[in-house]
């Protein structure tokens, strides 16, 4: 949002109004993303074989758990930012 | 031959089926007037949810990965495990930044993350080096979705002696994809990916119940793994990671995900969906193909514990390891339900070989086609070569594997992975900010290519005894911490050297006032959602003044 006045006359934008108004990506939720993104990349977490959960090690099932973070996260954020009413 | 012909006519029936609906496609959803780039290649940009979500999930995980990420289970253990974080930071990344740009392709019109690029940094040249990169990476794509489905074929004893007869099959069912390609543009893969979908949901459903049950528990399945990799020599396998390839899965990892949303067959499912919604609401849905994929890689040890061994691979002594999941059916499933999965792996193969073709088209239709070659093309004259290309592109990838050692493509794969990793700064960057400029980004581009193929090439495999392009693990030792077993991915370390070259070209060139080009985007495109109209800057103003584009020579770099 810098200097739309400067781009403005060399590209007539159509509807800048409602996309602005739109313009929720910005929401500090965001961040909430990170979380899905850092947290399965750290393997100390999940790197042990014990304790086993259905005849799976941690390892596996942790991870696989890590998908449930991630569904959760992305959900959470949508229903956050998404346009209201 | 004889005991597999219950599974040839199941997996015969079933692919003649999606074939017929892949020409039928062409009527479903139909446009008025198909002879136009946007309905070819992105379907109308007007799917839904449920259509999305099958597309994507059809396209990002295709057959090979189906077919080699349990096979890499099977022979290193825990190290294959990288696909389930790397399918999972996916989501959220494409979430953050595949709206953005969605948004701004919705304003101008954008077909390719080359458009983006032209329009973003004004330089055709920097958006020739995305499109060039991403036709590359993308061939030996395709031509391992062929080794995906040959391994079901090899499985099923259909193959011959001589080179033709052992990939006729293969010909043939590209022949068919092909064709229906061409009619029916993206709607074919579009419809094709329920079949496909559906079929691989239901086999790996009854796989993860049944095998284990047979094979006396998941408890048992890990422990004969363990045992396994106990035994062999190798220090780098067993079910859990360890000091020297920790890293390497991490960065891996991370890695593809970062080249996964920058192939430009993701960003073509994604550009063919309806709204920002659509897509937002597909990223809290897809992570349930992650769960599908983990469950699958399991299938790996699943082979360990039923005792498969591999059928021998093309050269003398060699092993084909991709054939553990199909012989695992083979052995552990009655013949019809065996037919099935099969028929699952091979038509997961034709939607993203589709879906990848399209792309590879769409790219050289407007990056090469319609900017150096015809500049007034008309929508009609774009779709009309980018159909005719998609058909090269095939040929091309069924060429590869009938000519050359199916090893070569999985190596050009390897190599893909890093290269389309290489447009990072450019495409995923270049959605956030304008502050690179377009030489410091050429410059970096070429930075990390030099330094991705020179590592790739030092990599040696013990395993088949050759002594470059063996994996994409490096050494650190090799860069001087001979101290250290640590090893890395590539991809990333190319990526963060690009990074720092285009960073510091930049601030060269601005010192230098070398003239950067302008900016066609505004900050509210990257918001724009459906019903916004379009921007009446075309997409690619053809008045560029080539004098405003002095490309650095990148061989300094």
């Amino acid at each position: 949002m810098s200097d739309p006045e400067v781009r403005a006359e060399s590209a007539p934008a159509v509807a800048p109004a409602t996309a602005r108004a739109r313009a929720k990506d910005k929401s500090p939720w965001n961040w909430l993303l990170f979380v899905p993104i850092v947290i399965p990349l750290l393997t100390p977490l999940f790197n042990h074989d014990s304790p086993r959960l259905f005849g799976f090690p941690t390892f596996y099932w942790l991870q696989l758990l890590f998908i449930a973070l991630g569904v959760s996260t992305t959900t959470v954020v949508y229903q956050m930012t998404k346009k209201r009413g | 031959m004889g005991d597999h012909v219950t599974e040839i006519v199941i997996f015969t029936l079933l692919f003649l089926l999606v074939s017929g609906m892949g020409f039928v496609a062409a009527r479903w959803r139909a446009p008025n007037d198909m002879a136009h780039l946007d309905e070819w290649g992105l379907g109308g940009r007007s799917f839904g949810g449920w259509i999305t979500w099958f597309l994507v999930g059809g396209d990002l995980y295709t057959a090979y990965t189906f077919v080699a990420v349990p096979a890499l289970l099977f022979g290193a253990g825990a190290a294959g495990f990288f696909a389930v974080p790397y399918t999972i930071i996916i989501y959220p990344l494409v979430f953050l930044v595949l709206v953005r740009l969605w948004s701004v392709s919705h304003r101008h019109g954008f077909v390719t993350p080359a458009d983006f690029v032209r329009s973003r940094f004004q330089s055709p040249t920097l958006a020739l080096l995305i499109a060039i990169t991403g036709i590359v990476a993308t061939m030996p794509y395709i031509a391992l979705q062929l080794v995906g489905i040959e391994a079901v074929l090899k499985t099923m004893g259909v193959t011959g002696d001589s080179a033709l007869a052992r990939h006729l099959p293969i010909i043939i069912a590209f022949a068919i994809l092909a064709a229906y390609t061409y009619q029916s543009g993206l709607r074919a893969p579009a419809l094709i990916a329920f079949v496909k979908d559906t079929l691989i949901y239901i086999v790996i459903l009854v796989a993860i119940i049944y095998l284990p049950y047979k094979l006396g528990g998941w408890g048992k399945i890990f422990d004969a793994a363990d045992a396994k990799f106990d035994a062999s020599p190798n220090p780098n396998d067993g079910i859990l990671l360890n000091a020297g390839n920790q890293w390497q899965y991490i960065t891996l990892a991370l890695g593809s995900a970062l080249a996964l949303f920058l192939y430009p067959h993701s960003l073509t499912g994604v550009l063919a969906s309806r709204s920002r919604d659509v897509i937002k609401r597909n990223m809290s849905a897809l992570p349930a193909y992650s769960l599908l994929l983990g469950l699958i890689a399991l299938l790996g040890f699943m082979a360990i514990a039923a005792g498969v061994t591999p059928l021998p691979g093309a050269k003398e002594g060699s092993v084909d390891s991709n054939t553990v999941v199909p012989l695992l059916f083979d052995q552990q499933f009655p013949s019809w339900f065996t037919g099935i999965a099969f028929a699952a792996i091979g038509i997961g193969a034709l939607v993203p070989a589709a879906i990848m073709s399209i792309a590879a088209a769409n790219l050289f239709t407007r990056n090469i086609y319609k900017e150096y070659l015809k500049r007034d093309a008309t929508p009609a004259q774009e779709a009309n070569v980018s159909k005719i290309t998609s058909l090269v592109v095939k040929v091309g990838a069924v060429a590869c594997i009938v000519f050359l050692d199916p090893q070569f493509s999985i190596d050009l794969q390897l190599i893909g992975g890093v290269i389309i990793l290489q447009t990072l700064p450019a495409v995923a960057l270049g959605i956030y900010t304008r502050w690179f400029h377009r030489g410091g980004l050429i410059a970096g581009w070429a930075a990390g290519m030099l330094l991705g193929f020179w590592m790739l090439w030092q990599i040696p495999n013990a395993a088949t005894g050759r002594a470059h392009f063996g994996g994409s693990a490096f050494a650190l030792d090799k860069f001087g911490f001979t101290d250290s077993k640590t090893t890395v991915y590539v991809g990333l370390v190319a990526v963060a050297v690009n990074l720092l070259v285009a960073a510091l070209v930049t601030l060269a060139l601005r010192a230098g006032k070398v003239p950067d080009g302008g900016d066609d985007t505004q900050p509210d495109d990257y918001f724009a959602d459906e019903g916004d109209a379009r921007a009446s800057v075309p997409a690619q103003p053809t008045s560029t003044d080539p004098d405003l584009d002095p490309a650095p020579s990148p061989k300094t770099a």
